[in-house]
Order: structure tokens, then sequence, then C-alpha cells
């Protein structure tokens, strides 16, 4: 009988080698006649340790990393497809402190199953949520969403059921459930992760709003860096649809949903709800003004749900076992888990899914282990590129939206980048400004010209050049951005600059603290 | 941009009968629903600063200077994107906003050349104007940062220069150009700091841009520009009034420096263009100060005769004399007149009047007899009224729209602007053309059917339609029982019933696929609203009235006339074909389409200008030809019309007018005509008189002096000293009083006065005591005729027959920079569109015939033949070639026949038997033309 191993298909566990080491496992497997069954599972979101592979043995599946195709051999030699040890062995994965720790809400499938098995995703619990909304109406559907507290996965942490009840309630002959999965900000991958790994969560979350809005199609706007994803997701959707999950009579429901992919061309603007719309309708990727609101006049002027996948793949589970379940995790108004995104200079990088309410310094400390290169952290980025940085004085706040939006942080996506005592924080506030002058859709004259002379005006400030007067200038450039942009893109880029400024003025070659 | 002296709202207007009242900084003020902020405030008398927002374009909320405070919202709204709320408090002039406003500028001055005082757009421009609202005083950023200030200047269009270094990246040109023109050349290339316009790849000349200039209009800073602004400087007064191109009749405003004419801008209360234009009107009025414009009058005894130049007087009193030598030599009924439909109503109806009154014979007759008398006919003898029965504003209704036989992208290009704005937001399109003419499929507009049928075949697809209608139970009873004679409507079902009539008949004669003529049918008679557009290709054939006609069977067995969104609409093609008909110009028709033989009208007529009428009508345009070449007419006064290059059959045509003793030409250019002429009168152009002109759509407007005239006359002024100089007093001191004595003896215009035109823009006839404000839609409560008469509409192919020495079928029209004979057009810059005319022919009868794009070939007809370029088109269907008229060395109508409309005489130049081969050299009869118009050339003074 064969032993099942498991190799991640992970695109981050591929960029370190899975492929040579599944093809390793299987050529050493052949040779010594020890059959196995290769499944190319998700990742467990332990980056440090990839590729990670397991062993499925009677017991529990027994861990071994990160493995190089050179130790396959000798993993063989040890006996590990009957857990044997070896130095690489880790135990049961389960029992990896890591692990253990986490409250895997969204992510108890990722990395456990076979991404494209409906018949795996069926036996660890899929399908329950979208069978029990088949025989719910609409409105007690969004009465639970409501409930959950589930808030939208992204800068501005909206209310979900707020959403769902207004394209509910908004009249169209068509409604949209869109799905923005472009997910850009530096040092996120979340959402990479559920699409690569579990899939069929993602299809059956947008199905789950489709039958609960009226919605008969769901689109999904990748993007262009996720050939892995796309790959992943356009079997699934085919399998689902096949399966009868999809479809013009979803589960003999009589009801429609179906779901189309729509890669992106590169532009962390379309990661933007009204500027993705554009860039779905074949059009130039430039954010629209609000109102009216997408879940009024979204996707081709129709009623739109717009989710990023976090908030769509939560809610299979708020469904299943309902909104107060859900929103038992979590503290306040910051209601079940987050899958947090540890990156950058850290030494135990990876996902880290708990509830509101850990704080940065147990994040960084108890999972992230310090930075990889052994020197202090001087700052953080909490939220993607348009986040704040964070000294440690406010590692202390609890992650909870409110809160950490009083400390001048911002949770967005959860993401978290670590950076060393060596950082230039006056460097990376010019970044903050030239990704946004890279980036800027150029619609607005605040974010279009804007970002190009905050790179100038640091610059200046870096040199030196009446800095002073320039510092000066600097803050209000960054109040006009704020106040003046079109979206956020131009509205946050202040807070990343202003962040280091007020924090590190130091780095500005300023000697008293700025105003904070 | 437009001047800044007109108002701009910043948002469109909106209709909405709910409204909502807010407080602008403190001030109450009632809106309808939807509208915004902006505007909102701006109706409560605040200007909030602006540079995205137009009121031409919805708003786009780029710019952010307009961000305003609204009480218990956080943050800075955009007022022109956020809608009037009932309740609001807005405030538009806080600090906090008067900061925000300020460091905007700078960033945008950040990056502009600060050359205000050499800009052209220097005392017109809304950036200029902003930094001044805003009160900035200093750019803290310096100059030395990244910019644009070195990008190149795009001056490939003749009319205007793209210079991007004043751009301001608000995408007004790049939405202008979507939302109002409807051609999407314009795409914003790049990102951020790098976001700039670009017309596609290349330049803008060899874009797709159609330069309608409605960028032009809608750019807020000297980017976009015109050349002549420019050149000449800002203007110093401007005068409002009427394009005089196509039958659209678009409101221009004419600024004007002294007496030069710095630009034309469409005017933004025009009810016909709604502050839109196109190439023609917009850019191509240079030819009225062109060299070649006559000023002097000249006259000669024989056109082999150089002319001499005379005094206005003298060539009135020749003139006076030689028509009544004629006249007393060859009897009262050899002289006639041709008035013009690019000349104003009133001038038209002096001309007719100067006919009838002082000629004392009706032998008068104008252009529209080929064009558009088809349509007087067929539309008179079905509904009642020889007119379009909607207004433009009614396409925004329709649900389906069908256009036969017209073009309008390229021939009525603003209305077809606001067809494809309809056709974007939904509604259906049906084309009936045997070429792939722009709408079936351009940006954002595709056809649901195209119905690419052989040229001539156009009944049979009418009735085809009407058949599947009838059989398959579309029609309307119910509106059918109420408004039409139920007699005659028996028997059209019974014809129409007729399996002769149905698809699978019709489809081998059409070349049209039944199941496509079903289809169609189908989507016409199932819409709430379907509205028809035509145009020549509807009228220019040996059945164009019958056409018509079964165009108004197909609309009144729907139920699709009577209210907005449907109607049958003829595309008119000049400026004032419709008024020229209104004006009596026809030899059986008195002003308002009554009949000469009509006692009591003729008995008004005759009291009113104290003369006796002749009842019996005079002859038409063709009958003229055939009765100078048979000797017994010898005199024609023709007014702003080419005959010689514009009629079918140019042989014919010349021969007979050589045959003439005294041709009177008067027209701004020594036209083809003039060529054959013994006395030359000069034209004044538009912008050189009074008058009025009515368009497509009924409507009447104010054509107004910019300039004086060139030659110190206006037309009208030159036909009232005819009649005086022939002993029939005119004595007029305005056109006012010409439109005065119409309004007197027309019914349909008793309540138009200059006055009311004044008062309100424009004015659709009927005008009188039921409808003092005028008629946007016709037959709204019943027919004008009374009872809708439905005619039978028979099939009968026209005589004018493939073979195999003419295997070919040609058609010709127009195209979108050229305008008619070309004689304006020819004399603008236009000709860098557009400088020959080319034979268009489908790639396999051009490789049969072993001809390749660019060839010189020759077509051949019964008639004669011409050459020119090919150019291989898949816009043709195998078996049919098309070509323009545009320019008269390569004269499509040497080629055209003398067939013609069974009812009417309009020629049909749309169907003519061809042969095309390669061709080493000119034709003989161009070889004829260039010698002989070399020799009139040099008969003419320096």
């Amino acid at each position: 009988m064969s032993v099942t191993v498991f190799v991640p298909g992970d695109s981050s566990a591929r960029s370190v080698g899975a492929d040579e080491v599944a093809q390793s496992i299987a050529r050493v497997a052949a040779q010594r006649k020890q059959p196995v069954r290769i499944v190319r599972n998700g990742s467990r979101g332990m980056a440090w340790l990839e590729p990670l592979v397991e062993v499925a043995t009677d017991a529990s599946r027994i861990a071994y990393g990160p493995v190089a195709p050179s130790d396959v051999g000798a993993l063989f030699d040890a006996g590990f497809l009957r857990g044997g040890d070896h130095r690489l062995r880790l135990g049961p994965t389960g029992q990896i402190d890591w692990l253990r720790k986490q409250t895997r809400l969204t992510f108890a499938r990722v990395g456990v199953i076979d991404p494209t098995s409906l018949d795996e995703y069926a036996a660890h619990g899929g399908w329950v949520g979208l069978r029990k909304a088949l025989a719910m109406t609409g409105v007690s559907i969004v009465d639970e969403v409501m409930q959950s507290g589930l808030r939208w996965r992204g800068g501005a942490a909206f209310p979900a059921g707020i959403k769902w009840k207004t394209v509910l309630g908004a009249v169209g002959d068509r409604k949209y459930v869109v799905c923005n999965a472009d997910e850009g900000d530096s040092g996120t991958f979340s959402d990479r992760m559920v699409m690569e790994g579990d899939p069929f969560l993602l299809i059956e979350g947008m199905a789950i709003a489709g039958l609960a809005l009226g919605a008969t199609e769901g689109w999904i706007y990748l993007r262009s860096e996720y050939p892995d994803a796309e790959r992943t997701l356009l079997t699934a959707i085919d399998e689902a649809r096949a399966a009868g999950f999809l479809g013009d009579d979803v589960l003999g429901s009589k009801k429609r949903f179906d779901i189309r992919l729509r890669r992106g061309a590169g532009a962390y603007i379309c990661g933007e709800e009204t500027a993705m719309l554009e860039s779905l309708e074949g059009k130039r990727g430039m954010v629209r003004p609000k109102p009216p609101l997408p879940a009024i006049a979204g996707l081709f002027g129709k009623p739109s749900l717009i989710h990023n996948v976090m908030t769509l793949a939560a809610v299979p589970l708020i469904v299943e076992r309902g909104g107060a379940f859900y929103a038992s995790f979590g503290v306040g108004r910051s209601k079940g888990t987050l899958p947090f995104q540890l990156a950058g200079n850290v030494k135990h990088g990876g996902l880290v899914e708990l509830p509101f309410g850990v704080t940065l310094r147990t994040l960084l400390d108890e999972f992230g282990g310090g930075t990889a290169s052994g020197r202090p952290i001087r700052a953080v980025q909490v939220g993607g590129p348009l986040g704040a940085f964070l000294p440690p004085a406010k590692f202390d706040v609890p992650l909870d939206y409110e809160l950490f939006a009083q400390a001048g942080g911002m949770i967005g996506h959860g993401g978290i980048v670590v950076f060393d005592d060596t950082v230039d924080m006056a460097k990376m506030a010019r970044y903050a400004m030239q990704f946004c002058a890279i980036e800027s859709c150029g619609k607005c004259t605040p974010c279009r010209i804007g970002s190009t002379r905050g790179v100038e005006v640091i610059d200046k400030i870096r040199a030196g050049d009446r800095r002073d007067a320039n510092v000066a200038l600097l803050r209000d450039l960054c109040d006009t951005m704020t106040a003046a942009s079109l979206c956020a893109m131009g509205g946050l880029t202040p807070s990343p600059v202003l962040s280091a400024l007020d924090q590190f003025p130091e780095d500005f070659g300023l000697r008293t603290a700025a105003r904070t | 941009m437009d001047s800044n002296k007109v108002a701009d709202a910043g948002t469109p207007a909106r209709t909405n009968t709910a409204t909502v009242t807010l407080s602008i900084d403190g001030a109450a003020v009632t809106v309808p629903a939807g509208t915004s902020v902006m505007r909102a405030a701006f109706e409560a008398g605040v200007r909030v600063p602006k540079l995205c927002a137009t009121d031409s374009l919805e708003a786009f909320g780029s710019c952010r200077l307009c961000l305003v405070e609204i009480d218990g919202r956080k943050g800075f709204p955009a007022s022109c994107t956020t809608p009037a709320e009932a309740g609001m408090k807005v405030r538009t002039q806080t600090e906090k906003l008067a900061k925000l406003r300020r460091g905007t500028m700078e960033l945008y001055i950040s990056d502009h050349p600060l050359d205000c005082l050499t800009c052209p757009a220097n005392g017109n421009c809304e950036l200029q104007d902003m930094a001044g609202v805003v009160g900035l005083r200093e750019v803290r950023y310096g100059y030395e940062g990244e910019n644009h200030l070195t990008a190149e200047k795009d001056q490939s269009n003749p009319y205007f220069t793209f210079d991007p270094t004043k751009c301001i990246v608000c995408s007004r040109c790049v939405r202008a150009c979507e939302e109002v023109q409807g051609t999407f050349a314009l795409t914003v290339e790049g990102r951020g700091f790098q976001s700039k316009i670009a017309p596609g790849s290349g330049s803008f000349l060899e874009s797709e841009c159609v330069s309608c200039g409605a960028c032009v209009q809608a750019c807020p800073t000297a980017t976009l520009m015109e050349k002549s602004v420019a050149d000449a400087g800002q203007p110093d007064h401007s005068v409002i009034t009427t394009c005089a191109y196509c039958g659209v009749g678009c409101a221009f405003r004419a600024e004007v420096k002294g007496n030069q004419v710095v630009r034309m801008v469409p005017h933004k209360d025009g009810k016909a263009n709604h502050g839109h234009s196109c190439v023609k009107g917009r850019f191509a009025w240079g030819y009225a100060t062109h060299p070649d414009r006559i000023t002097k009058p000249m006259i000669r005894g024989a056109i082999t005769e150089p002319w001499r130049t005379v005094s206005w007087d003298e060539a009135i009193a020749h003139t006076a004399r030689e028509f009544r030598r004629i006249q007393a030599k060859y009897g009262r009924d050899a002289i006639g007149g041709i008035t013009s439909s690019r000349c104003t109503n009133e001038e038209t109806y002096l001309v007719q009047k100067l006919v009838r009154a002082a000629f004392k014979n009706n032998n008068v007759d104008t252009c529209a007899r080929v064009c558009h008398s088809p349509t007087g006919y067929g539309l008179k003898t079905t509904l009642g009224e020889s007119a379009g029965t909607q207004d433009f504003d009614s396409v925004d209704h329709a649900d389906v729209i069908v256009v036969i036989g017209a073009n309008p992208t390229d021939a009525h290009p603003v209305f077809a602007s606001r067809m494809k704005q309809r056709l974007r937001d939904g509604a259906q399109l049906i084309v009936v053309d045997p070429r792939r003419i722009d709408l079936v499929r351009s940006a954002h507009v595709e056809a649901a059917y195209h119905l690419a049928l052989t040229p001539g075949t156009n009944v049979a697809v009418l009735n085809a339609l009407a058949h599947v209608i009838v059989t398959e139970g579309l029609a309307k009873d119910d509106y059918v029982a109420a408004r039409c004679d139920p007699a005659e409507y028996r028997k059209w079902c019974a014809f129409i019933r007729d399996p002769k009539n149905s698809p699978d008949a019709m489809a081998a004669i059409t070349g049209v696929r039944a199941d496509d003529l079903r289809g169609a049918a189908r989507l016409y008679a199932k819409a709430r609203n379907a509205a028809i557009y035509y145009g020549l290709g509807v009228t220019e054939h040996s059945q164009g009235s019958t056409t018509v006609m079964a165009i108004a069977n197909l609309a009144m067995v729907t139920g699709n006339l009577g209210r907005p969104g449907v109607g049958v609409n003829p595309l008119r093609g000049q400026n004032n074909v419709q008024g020229s008909c209104d004006m009596g110009s026809f030899p059986h028709e008195l002003p308002g389409y009554r009949h000469v033989s009509d006692d009591s009208v003729r008995a008004l007529f005759e009291a009113a200008w104290g003369v006796t009428l002749d009842a019996e009508p005079g002859l038409r345009i063709p009958n003229m030809f055939d009765a100078a070449l048979d000797g017994s007419f010898k005199g024609l006064y023709v007014q702003g019309e080419d005959i010689a290059q514009s009629d079918p059959d140019t042989q014919h045509v010349t021969k007979a007018l050589s045959a003439m003793e005294c041709l009177v030409v008067q027209d701004i250019f020594a036209n083809e005509t003039a060529k054959y002429a013994h006395v030359l009168l000069p034209g004044s152009s538009f912008l050189e008189k009074d008058g009025t002109f009515t368009n497509a759509e009924r409507r009447i407007s104010r054509v107004r002096k910019v300039m004086p005239p060139l030659a110190g006359l206006a037309d009208w002024e030159v036909t009232v000293a005819l009649s005086n100089a022939l002993g029939h007093p005119m004595s007029y001191a305005h056109p006012s009083e010409v439109m005065a004595e119409i309004a007197r003896l027309t019914p349909t215009f008793t309540g138009v006065s200059y006055e009311k035109l004044d008062r309100l823009g424009s004015i659709q006839w009927p005008c009188n005591d039921d409808a003092p404000e005028g008629t946007p839609v016709m037959h709204e409560k019943q027919f004008v005729r009374g009872k809708g008469r439905f005619v039978v509409t028979e099939y009968v192919a026209t005589p004018e027959r493939t073979s195999r020495k003419y295997p070919l079928l040609l058609t010709t029209g127009r195209i979108l920079s050229q305008y008619n004979v070309g004689a304006q057009t020819r004399r603008t810059d236009n000709v860098a569109w557009h400088d020959a005319d080319v034979l268009d022919l489908h790639p396999h009868d051009a490789e049969q015939r072993g001809i390749v794009e660019g060839d010189r070939v020759c077509v051949r007809s019964r008639a004669g033949e011409t050459t020119l370029r090919a150019r291989l088109s898949t816009r043709m269907q195998p078996g049919v070639v098309y070509t323009t008229f545009h320019h008269p060395d390569s004269s499509a109508n040497v080629v055209t026949t003398e067939n013609s409309d069974w009812a009417t005489n309009c020629p049909e130049y749309k169907v003519t038997a061809v042969e095309v081969t390669k061709a080493g050299a000119s034709s003989e009869w161009q070889r004829r033309y260039q010698e002989f118009s070399r020799r009139q050339d040099d008969l003419l003074p320096d």
C-alpha cells in the first residue's frame, strides 16, 4: 500500500524547491520500490520550514522541513515514510508550536487537503455552509453575516454585513459578486495561500453570497503575479461546475451562480475596488468617484458585492456555524480571526491566524522570533505599503481595528513587515512616496503630482536643503494628499511618510523630535 | 475651451421631477434629485472652483479643487461627484478648503509653464482663472522637479495644436471624445505622474480623431488650442448663428475680432447640437474669406469671352434686360430660376417670388429636386406633411433605431454622435445599407442587424419587413384602427401579405438572408419605441418616393409615430433643404406645400404680391435641361447651386447649359456652373447676412450677420434688386420683413417672427396659434392629413441593370471632411483628409480585374466614364463600388445616369451599372474638362 506524502504545491514552497523535492521523492520511492502517493497540498504557512514535507502515518501527519532534494535519500534511509527520525523531523505537524497556538478558522484546511480534490474538501467540512444557505432566505443569510461582525479585510475594514444588506436591497436586473484577488500589498500572501491551498473555500463563499443576494455571476479579479493561483482556481471552478456547485442549477436548487476569472495587468491601483471594476470592464484601471457605491452601481453599473478573498473565505464558516459562533472570537468591534502575515526581516515568517486582540509584540516575539538578521527590531509596517511605520513603543497595542487606528496604525490586510535597526526611515518615507508615484492611477491631482513632488521634497530634506522649510512643505503636501485625494492610495500615502517623520525624526536629520 | 464668458454649471442638468432642497453657504436652493452639489451651488449663485468639471460631461472628480464641507460628513467631498441631498448643509468656503485648494493648485503649477503672457489661452484659461480664484502666491516646490515642460507639441491637425506641456490631465478631452463625440480616439497613457493624453499611438492626424473639436472645446487650458486663436488672439465679441453645412443645423457662436472670425464655437444652448460640432462647422469656415471668392459682379456676351467686371447696377440692369429680351423672343416660359438649399429661407422665398411674380411663370425648382424631393412627396402622401416627424432629442427615447440609406457619422456627424450616445445606453440598431458603414460596428456600437442589400432593392427589403410584421401578428391593430384609413390599410394588408413579399421571396432579390429580414422586422416591431432615420440612400432611386412611403407604412403599422422616440426622420443633406422646400421652391407648390392650381391659395398670394399667378406647374430642373436642349428654355437664374457638378449625367447637363443665352450664376465662387454662365453675381456666405435656416427637424434658426458681405450685397438684396429691375417692386429693409411676409402667407409659419426666434433660440414649425412655441413631434393626436394613408408599394426593379458589359453597381455618397460638391470644403484645410475622390471596391472585384490599391481606374457606365484612384475595402460587398462626388475633376456624375424617381424626378445617383478597369491616363471627358476649365480660368479677371 502506498504512503501519502504531502509536498506543498504552494508557490512560496515551490520557490524554495518544493517541485524538485517532490520529483526527488517520487524518483527515490520508485527506485526503492516504496510506493508513495504525493499530494501537492497548500502551505501550512511556516515559510522558514518550506519545503515542508509531511508523511501520513497511522497516528498523524509527521512533518519534515525544510527539505532539500539532497535530503531525500537520507529521509528514505531514516524511514520517514513511517515517521522515522531524522534531523529535519519536526514531529506531528499539528503539534508544532507555531501552528498549535493559532486559531485556524479560515485556514483550517489550507495545507491539510489536496486543494483541488472535491472529495477531500467535502470530507473536511466543505459545502456545509452552501447546503445550509440553499435552505435559507437571502435575508437570513445576510443576518448571519451581520451578526458575525465580519468586516472587510482591507484598509477601511467596513462591516461586511452592511454591504450585503445594501446589495440585497439594491434594484438591478443583474447583480454581481466580485472577488478582489488583487493582493498587492507588500508582505501579504494570505489570499494567495487560500486560492492555492483551498480554492473551493473561496468558491463556496462566493456562491453563498450569490445565493443570498440574488447575484448570478461571480467575478474574480486575480493579480497577474499569481499564475499558480490562477491555474488552481480555474481547475477548481471547472470541478465545482462539473459537480453542480456552480452553474445554472446550483445543487438542484434551480438557482444560478457561476464564476469567471479575470487576470489583472500588474497595477497596484486595481486593488482599489472601483479601479478594479473599471479594469474588469476592460477599461483603464482608474478610480471612480463614490457615490455611487458599487453596492448600488458597481460592475457594469449593476449592484455588486465586492470583497477580497479573506472576507469571502470567512463566509462558509459563518453560515455553517452561525454568525454568533464567528463573533465569539475577537475583541470589541473586531470580530473573528485575522490571518496575519509576517514578512520582511523576520526570523519565522509566515501565516498566523489569530483572533483579533493579539498584540504586535506577541506576533513578533512568539511567532516571528525576532529579526532574521538577529538585530533589534526598529519598526514594523502594518497594513501594506500605505500603512504606518510603528516603533517598538507601540507593539503592545492590541490588534483591534479601532484601538490600532487610535495608535496611528492600520491593520488592513494584516500584513506585517519587519525592519531592524539598520533601516533608514527617511529612505522608507521616500519609498512610500515613490511607490505612490509609480502606482498612482494618475487621475486625481494630489496623488498624481503630489507623490512625485513628495519624493523630491524628501530628497531635499535628506540632502539638508532648507530642511525646516521643506519639512513644513512635506507636511502641507501630506495634508493635501490626505484630505484631497480621490481614493485611499493618495489619501494614505502620507501615513507611512508622516509616521516615519514623526517617530524617527533623526533619520531626516532633524535634531528635535517632530510633532506627533 | 469654450469662452469663459459662457456660464458653466460644472455638471450636466438633471431632469428628475423630484426635487431636493439643501443649503449652500447658508442659502437654500432647490434642484432636481440627482443634481450635483456643484450644480446646486451654481443655481444658488455660488461658484465652486473647478477644473475637471464642465457641464457637457459627467462628473469625474479628479482635479480636487471643488471640495466642499458638508455637515455630518467626514472629509472633504468633491462637489461635482456628490449628489445634492435634502437637508444638506454645504460650505464651499472655509479656511481649510482654501488651504487644500491652494495646495492642489500649487501642485498643478509646479508642472506648468509660466508663460501666461504669451500663451494663446491668455485671457481665456480656466487654469489661470482658478489660480487667481484660489489665491496661489508661490510654488514652494520650485520648477526644477520632474515635469512635462519639454514634451513635444503635436501640430499635425490642420486646425488645432496639442501642447502637452500645458496639459493638466483633467481628461476632459478624453471624456468629450467618448461621451460627446463617441469616437474614443483619445486615451490617458501611463500611470501616475507619467499619465498623459494620447491620440492612440501616433499623432492626432494619424489617429482615429475626427476633428469634431469636442476635445478642444473641453480643454480648460491652451493644451488643445485652435490655431486660428493662436494666430489672431482672443475675440472681442461673439454672434450666435447657424452652421451652413449639413441639415443638422448646429448653432454656433461666431467669435469675432472686428470683422474677422477668430473661431466658431458650438453653442451650448443650440437645441439641434447642444454644444457639439463636427470638423466642417467647427473648423472649415475659412472658405468664407478664401482668395477665390468672387467679390465683383461680372458679365460677358458668350462663354468664350473674357469676364468683364461691372458695377452691381450694371450687372442687375444687364440681367433684367437679357431676361426680358429672352422672354420677348422665346416666350414667357423661356426663363426660370433655381433656389438654393444653402441660402436662407428668406432668400429662397424671394427667388421663388421673383420667378412667380416677376418672371410670371412657375419655372422654379431647387436642389432638393436631386436629394429629398421623394421625402416631400412620400411623407405628404402618407402622413400629410412633407417633413420629418421628430426633433433630434427624440432619439434619446428610441429603443430600436433603424438607419436606412444614411451614413450619419460622415454626413450628419453631430446627430450621429447623439445617436451613438443612445446606442451606448442600450438602444439596438438595424442598418440597411449596401456598405458596411461605421455605425455597423465601431467603438461601443454594433448593429444588431446589418441588412447589406443590393443597391436598388430598398422597397423589396421594406416590403419583406412589413410582410413579417403583418403575417406574424406584430401589427399594432389598435393604433392602425384609431389613426389610419381602414380601406387603404386593408388594401395594403392584402398586398403585403402576398408571398411574393415574403423574406424568402425577397432574399433572392435583395441579397439579404431571409432570417435577417425576419429578425430585423421582429426587433423593430416589438420595440417599445422604434425610430427610422434615412437619407439619400432612400430617396435617390427610381423608386425613391415608393421607398419613403414604404417607410411610412412600416412606422404606421407598428404604431411608431406621434410621440418621442419614434418617427420617420429624413436626414437632410444641406443646411436648408427643409426650408427651401417649405418656401415654395418647387414648380408646383407655393410656400407651405400648397399646389399652384389651388385657386384660393393663389388668390392669397396674388393679393399679397399684386400679380396674377400662373395656375400651371412650371419646369423641374431636368425638364429645364431638356427644354434648353430643344431650344425653348434660354435663361436661368441659379442661386447658390452648382448644377454642373451636382446633377447627374454631367455631359447632358453641360450641353443644356451651353444652349442657354443668359445663364446667371449667383455664388460665392466661380463654380463649375459659372463656367457656362453669362452673368456672375457674387454671393454672400452665411457669415455675411441675416436670415434663417430650417434644419432636418423643422427647426428654424437664426443666421446672423457676422461680417459685411464681401461684395457689398447679401444674396437677398440682389434678388430684390433684380426683381425691381424687372419691374416687380420688392421692398424689404431687413430679412425679418421677409419672414413677416412668409408668416402672413404660410399657415405653418403664422407664429414665426425674428422677435420670437431671438427669444426662444429656435422654433420647430408648425408654429401657429395651435402651437405658439412650435412643434417638436408631429402627428401626436392625429396625422396632418387626418387618417394615415397606407400606400401599396410594389417593388419594381430599376431599369438600370448590370450586364456583361457593366457588371458592377456604383453607388455614391459623401465623407465626413468634405461637403457636397466641395466648393467650400475643398477651399479649407479639410483637404488634409480627402484631397481626391477615390473608388472603393471589394478586394475580390479588384483581384478579378488585376487592380491593386492606388491604381488609377476607369469607371465606365452607359452615360460616361471617368478615372480615379482605387481603394480596396471590405466595407463594400462584392459587386458594388462606391465613390464620393466632392471633386469636379473626377466628377462621379459623368458616370451617373438620367434615371430618376418616378414621382419626383429625383435622380438615381445610388445605382449605376458600371465596369471598372485599370486606366493608364485620364478619361477623354476628363481631358476635355481640364482643357475647358483652364480656358475658363483664364477668362476670369486677375
